[in-house]
C-alpha cells in the first residue's frame, strides 16, 4: 500500500471566482499610471471613476492622491472580479470604497452593482488594501451562507 | 446619400497613445483582442476617457463592459452607436 502523500494534486477551479459560497477578487494598479491619468484627464477621470467622497479623501492628502486613488481603483476592479461584473454594464462609481470608523475600508455597492451583489447571496465581505513603491493592490473576499 | 463615418483611424491613434500595448497598433487586426495585446483595465479607462473627449460622447453605464473595449471593431461599433443617438 502506498502511504506517501501524492506529489501532485490538481484541483478544479471555477472561472467565476466562486468556491462553495466564497468569492474572491484581486487587482494591482500602477500608482504612476493613475498619476498620469490625473494629469491627462483631470476631473474627467475622477468624475467618471470615483465618488465625491473617494475624491475628497484622496485630495485630503495631496502627496498621496494618486496612491489613494490607485488603491481605490484596484478595490473596484477586485469587486468586479469577485462578483463577475465585467460584462454587467456597471459604472466604476457604483462600487465605492468607504472608510470605516476603525480606519479600515469596505466596499459599498450601488445601483446595478448592488442588485448583482444581492443576487449573489453574499452577506459578508472583507476588503484589504495595500501599497508599496509604485503599486497599490486590493483583495476582496465575499461570503454567502451555504 | 448618407455616408458612413470612419472612426477607426482616430480610435487607432487613441489606442497608440493610451492603451499601453506591447504591439504596433497599426498592425493590429480590427478584431484582435486588446487585452491579450497587453491593455490593462486601468489603460482601458484612459482609452474610454480619450474616446469621450475625441468624439464628444459619454459611454452610458450599459456599455461599460470589458468586451466593449476588447477590440478595435468593438470600440468602433460602440462609438458609432453612441454617436448616432
Amino acid at each position: 500500500m502506498n502511504t506517501h502523500a501524492p506529489r501532485h494534486v490538481s484541483l478544479p477551479t471555477r472561472p467565476d471566482m466562486t468556491v462553495a459560497g466564497l468569492r474572491v477578487g484581486i487587482d494591482i494598479v500602477q500608482i504612476s499610471a493613475i498619476a498620469d491619468s490625473l494629469a491627462e484627464f483631470g476631473n474627467h477621470f475622477t468624475r467618471r471613476i470615483f465618488s465625491a467622497d473617494e475624491v475628497a479623501y484622496a485630495n485630503a492628502a495631496p502627496a498621496q492622491t494618486a496612491q489613494r486613488l490607485a488603491a481605490r481603483f484596484a478595490a473596484k476592479e477586485a469587486g468586479f472580479k469577485a462578483f463577475g461584473l465585467s460584462e454587467a454594464g456597471i459604472s466604476w462609481r457604483d462600487i465605492e470604497v468607504q472608510k470605516c470608523a476603525d480606519g479600515s475600508c469596505t466596499l459599498a455597492f450601488h445601483g446595478r452593482a448592488a442588485e448583482a451583489v444581492q443576487r449573489s447571496g453574499c452577506t459578508e465581505i472583507s476588503l484589504s488594501l495595500s501599497h508599496d513603491g509604485d503599486y497599490a493592490t486590493a483583495m476582496l473576499a465575499a461570503l454567502a451562507p451555504r | 446619400m448618407e455616408t458612413m463615418v470612419d472612426f477607426e483611424p482616430q480610435i487607432r491613434n487613441i489606442l497608440t497613445k493610451h492603451a499601453r500595448l506591447g504591439v504596433d497598433v497599426s498592425a493590429l487586426a480590427a478584431d484582435a483582442d486588446l487585452y491579450q495585446a497587453g491593455m490593462t483595465s486601468q489603460a482601458s479607462v484612459n482609452v474610454m476617457l480619450a474616446l469621450e473627449g475625441e468624439f464628444d460622447i459619454e459611454f452610458p453605464d450599459e456599455l461599460l463592459k470589458r468586451s466593449v473595449f476588447g477590440s478595435i471593431s468593438a470600440i468602433r461599433d460602440a462609438v458609432a452607436g453612441i454617436a448616432s443617438t
